[in-house]
């Protein structure tokens, strides 16, 4: 019954979003406003139809009807109700509902926000939206349904359907298989969500491009209506990054938080190109340059989306996100090349009527820095593209399988993100427009000098990584010179007004939202440089086996195992638990509990790390073998990875940063609006 | 002074220019990469021979030294077995397997070829002395010949009939030895 | 003088202690396996590498290298047997050799090409508008400048 609201739930969106797509197109063309406004209310009833269906898979998980195929797969008996809510996302069938849900949602909420003032554009936003969604609505009903139940026919065979097959009675298992042992992770609930309400949420800034490119009114438009929406898109796809990271750290137990694997860098590249996209806006914005790459940009992040999705969830690419394959992988294929033809199309067509109309003047305004800025990141996308893409060239043809691995990436974009942390560091220097190499070299080496100064600690502490050294200053010079200049105009603006410096700092920010949330985002990158710097050059490492009351030592640090515990839980895992001492100079710092979880079910195991986190290093102490009987000896593998706090501390300030940034403006009113603005 | 950038409908610059060079080039890689993905899509979605397939020739040389390959051994029955030392099924395959060999090695017509799948050679040892395996058996250098079966996991193994064609294959372990001799009448 | 002596004792102790070493062949440090191990990459489960690989397969693999080490091998000895053993996707980045070249060119092109691109769209304009000969002018003009920026401070945001 509630399989059947969600089931029909997802026929009734099908069949709305054909119309829709249908209608918009056709509306679009002939300038119909019924037709138009079918399509209006078509998209704008397929998101509470999906909430339906969403509401009744959640419904189905949380009461634990085994049953359905989906909730015998990911979850089970004994599992929290909050993990069976997750488990929403936690397979192949739920994800792409969820997926759909987002769309929708993306849909209906600019589909009612803005339908007044954008007439022109609405109807192929529509069409874009919803074709895309489609897709997707195609993917859950016909390959992947999460409403799919077990039956078994006269012959014995166990078959999934959602409709019975002939002859054959409901599958009732007791109890499900239960959620991957991986996913049972705090960062699970939130990496999933906000990853993909970064992939949906670039539909609406692609659309709106695709909106501008088939209607020709490509001017400046549409990039400031979705200028929020991309924003929105790049915060969540950021989170969606670090908390995969986090989860990473926490849970995969090999000490690190970011380990190239294919599908990492699947979710990464669009995160390139629409950082990218954010900095060349800007530059369309104040100076109407860039406005073909601007749309081409966008385009291309929303395409890579796609492109990701498909590499990671048609089960071509194997790495640890490899949970959930299948075979939907033709027709994936077949809406991929749809997608890029056409977009690439609309580019080449409408390619003349985008060229801007400005030029730029000097190596050394910002407008040129943004543009170094883009070059860096679409040289950054090249690589990963490459890196993901090699394998498969190689294999197909050479025949010869190889891997490419964190050496390669490491090597090769280490100098491109130096480079982008200098250009951090130069850009609250430039100016838009004029600028000469004397203004911003006289501004710049004073900052220079003084930025050395916490390098010049760090050697003196005994660093002689070059490198290293290298980028701390270039982290230094980034920070010093974001705050510099914010404390410079907001001085500035105090004396000249007479007003009081913090009433100054807190006028400036609120009307200049996008700028100081901007510059909080690159402190907050600035600190996460940090972090990485920190693990990269200076994390140390030891394994050793111990017998109870042996020591090992790891720069400085001494490592003592107590004793091991092993226990059988009710929930159907047996758990090892090492208690291990650390101390510096014989001093106690923590007791840690390193450990492994097995589950009896799946015979998977996980890796619970003992952390001893602080802000100048972590202590990470994994338990990497045990002996169940006599517990006399027990392998250790231990990991100091320095300032890797930094890495979440900057994450955290970076979405404060980009949350800063999204705030709505104020305006002074006396200044004549020469168009209207969003809200 | 700095301009406010007035908002102006229309700035379309009509005049018709040709596609830069650049972006026929872009297009032709958007080509290649597709084409790429789909030939890959392909080649991920194929699965091993199938049975009456022409199999390719490959070679294998024994842990002992000696060397087999396909093409001069037209004419012979060949029953390829892959087995990892770390696989805990393929312990009593194994055993198994060496019970039949026993029965048809005195035969000119049949060849029981054991291809050691991503092992390390002194395990692969440890466990053919272990299960008292005498059919010849070697490593599989650079995972040639798994990668020409496609195959997935171990043990499988594939009868190749005199002609040179798959005759049947075997997925997972062997439950008896009834079944490895069922298989071998497949090739007759 | 005094740190010259210890070194040159130092070294001396290293020379004398060595072949005594090679003789009792010590046990070879899980630490120096995983150094290695971390170079390399699983060969059946792809994409993981070798060090932090929990399967019983890649334990065998990690004593493999342990011995390989203990009969005095080197790191490319190691890598080599290991590729040619089961295939090149063993190697965290593919060997350099014939068509793998191509991966390698692809991060100096891209910095080759992003300079031309840069070069091309810096140098386009032949017409130096008025504005920038208005800021030529004067060499050093802290304060009108720090006013510029101020106005400009001022006038963002507003479309």
């Amino acid at each position: 019954m509630i399989g059947g609201i969600g089931y029909g739930g997802l026929v009734i969106a099908l069949v709305t979003t054909l119309t829709a797509v249908i209608t918009s197109l056709c509306g679009g063309r002939s300038r119909s406003a019924a037709l138009i406004e079918t399509a209006r209310r078509a998209a704008l009833i397929t998101f509470p139809v999906l909430s339906l269906s969403i509401l009744a898979l959640l419904y189905l998980l949380a009461s634990g009807r085994f049953e359905y195929s989906y909730v015998y797969q990911t979850t089970d008996l004994s599992m929290p109700l909050y993990l069976k809510l997750a488990a929403l996302w936690g397979g192949q069938e739920g994800s792409l509902l969820f997926w759909c849900w987002l769309l929708a949602g993306f849909t209906f909420s600019v589909v009612a926000r803005r339908w007044k003032t954008e007439v022109d554009l609405l109807p192929w936003v529509i069409a874009a939206t919803s074709f895309t969604l489609l897709f997707f609505i195609i993917l859950v009903l016909f390959f992947e349904n999460p409403f799919s139940r077990y039956f078994i026919t006269l012959d014995g065979i166990i078959k999934r359907a959602f409709f019975p097959p002939a002859m054959s009675i409901l599958a009732k298992p007791t109890d499900g298989a239960g959620l991957n042992p991986l996913l049972r992770h705090f960062g699970m609930i939130i990496h999933p969500p906000a990853l993909y309400l970064g992939f949906t949420g670039f539909v609406i800034p692609f659309a709106f491009a695709f909106a501008a490119l088939v209607s020709g009114r490509t001017d400046d438009h549409w990039l400031k209506i979705t200028r929020k929406w991309s924003l929105l898109a790049w915060l969540f796809l950021s989170l969606g990054l670090v908390l995969g990271s986090r989860w990473a750290y926490d849970v995969l137990g090999w000490g690190g938080y970011w380990g190239w694997d294919p599908v990492e860098i699947s979710a990464l590249m669009p995160w390139l190109t629409g950082t990218a996209y954010l900095h060349s806006a800007i530059t369309q914005e104040k100076r109407r340059l860039f406005q073909h790459w601007n749309i081409a940009l966008i385009v291309l992040t929303f395409c890579l989306v796609i492109l990701g999705t498909f590499l990671t969830r048609s089960g071509m690419l194997s790495s640890v996100h490899a949970f959930s394959q299948s075979a939907i992988g033709p027709a994936f294929f077949v809406f991929i090349i749809l997608m890029f033809s056409i977009s690439f199309g609309l580019l080449l067509h409408r390619w003349s009527a985008l060229r801007s109309e400005n030029q730029i003047h000097s190596v050394f305004s910002r407008e040129s820095a943004f543009l170094f800025n883009n070059l860096l990141f679409t040289a950054l996308l090249l690589i990963c593209l490459t890196g993901v893409l090699f394998p498969i060239f190689s294999e197909l043809l050479t025949g010869q399988k190889v891997t490419v691995g964190p050496p390669f990436y490491e090597s090769a974009t280490a100098p491109l993100f130096g480079l982008l942390l200098l250009l951090m560091a130069i850009v609250p220097l430039t100016m838009w427009g004029v600028s000469t190499s004397r203004n911003l070299g006289r501004h710049l080496w004073k900052s220079a000098l003084a930025a050395l100064a916490v390098p010049l600690i760090v050697f003196l502490a005994g660093v002689r990584n070059w490198f290293a050294l290298l980028a701390v200053w270039l982290v230094t010079l980034a920070i010093f010179t974001t705050v510099l200049d914010t404390y410079r105009t907001v001085t500035l603006r105090a004396s000249n007004r007479q007003e009081p410096v913090r009433q100054a700092f807190g006028t400036l920010v609120r009307r200049f939202s996008r700028r100081y949330g901007g510059y909080l985002i690159h402190i907050g990158v600035a600190l996460m440089a940090l972090g990485i710097i920190g693990i990269e050059f200076f994390q140390t490492t030891t394994q050793g086996m111990l017998a109870a009351g042996e020591t090992l030592s790891l720069s400085g640090y001494t490592f003592t195992y107590e004793k091991l515990e092993v226990t059988d839980n009710a929930d159907g895992r047996n758990s090892a638990r090492a208690s291990v001492m650390i101390k510096r100079d014989n001093r106690e710092l923590k007791r840690v509990f390193p450990g492994s979880d097995t589950y009896y079910v799946s015979q998977q195991s996980v890796t619970l790390p003992g952390v001893r986190s602080t802000l100048v290093d972590d202590l990470y102490v994994i338990l990497v073998d045990w002996q169940p009987i006599s517990s006399e000896g027990a392998t250790f593998k231990i990991y100091r990875n320095p300032l890797i706090n930094w890495l979440w501390i900057g994450s955290g300030v970076l979405v404060f940063g980009t949350l800063v940034a999204l705030w709505p403006t104020t305006r002074r009113k006396n200044i004549p609006r020469t168009h209207q603005e969003e809200k | 002074m700095t301009t406010l950038p007035v908002f102006t409908q229309d700035p379309v610059n009509k005049a018709k220019k040709r596609f830069p060079y650049w972006m026929v080039i872009f297009g032709l890689l958007l080509v290649g990469l597709l084409i790429t993905l789909g030939l890959w899509l392909k080649q991920s979605r194929q699965t091993g021979f199938e049975v009456g397939a022409e199999i390719p020739d490959f070679s294998i040389t024994t842990f002992s030294g000696e060397h087999y390959q396909k093409s001069r051994m037209d004419g012979r029955v060949i029953l390829l077995n892959f087995w990892s030392s770390w696989c805990a099924s393929c312990e009593e395959e194994g055993a198994i397997l060496e019970e039949v060999w026993r029965e048809v090695k005195d035969s000119d017509d049949i060849i029981f070829l054991g291809v050691n799948y991503v092992d390390t050679e002194n395990d692969a040892k440890a466990f053919l002395e272990k299960y008292g395996i005498t059919f010849p058996n070697g490593p599989d250098m650079g995972s040639r010949i798994s990668r020409l079966f496609k195959v997935q996991a171990v043990p499988e193994t594939y009868l190749v009939d005199k002609d040179g064609r798959l005759a049947a294959v075997q997925i997972g372990p062997f439950q008896s030895a009834d079944e490895i001799r069922a298989m071998l009448e497949l090739a007759k | 003088m005094k740190r010259v002596l210890l070194v040159i004792w130092l070294f001396f102790l290293l020379i004398v202690q060595t072949p005594g070493y090679a003789q009792t062949e010590p046990p070879v440090s899980d630490d120096e396996v995983n150094r290695l191990a971390s170079e390399l990459y699983c060969p059946v489960c792809e994409n993981v590498p070798l060090e932090v690989c929990p399967t019983k397969a890649c334990a065998q693999w990690r004593e493999l290298i342990r011995e390989k080490l203990a009969l005095g091998w080197n790191d490319e000895e190691i890598k080599a047997y290991f590729a040619t053993q089961y295939g090149d996707q063993v190697l965290a980045v593919p060997p350099r050799r014939g068509f793998n070249w191509l991966i390698y060119l692809v991060p100096p092109l891209t910095l080759v090409a992003g300079i031309l691109i840069a070069i091309r769209v810096i140098r386009k304009p032949k017409t130096i508008p008025a504005a920038q000969e208005v800021s030529n002018e004067g060499p050093c003009r802290m304060a009108a400048e720090d006013f510029i920026s101020q106005i400009e401070n001022d006038l963002e945001g507003v479309e």
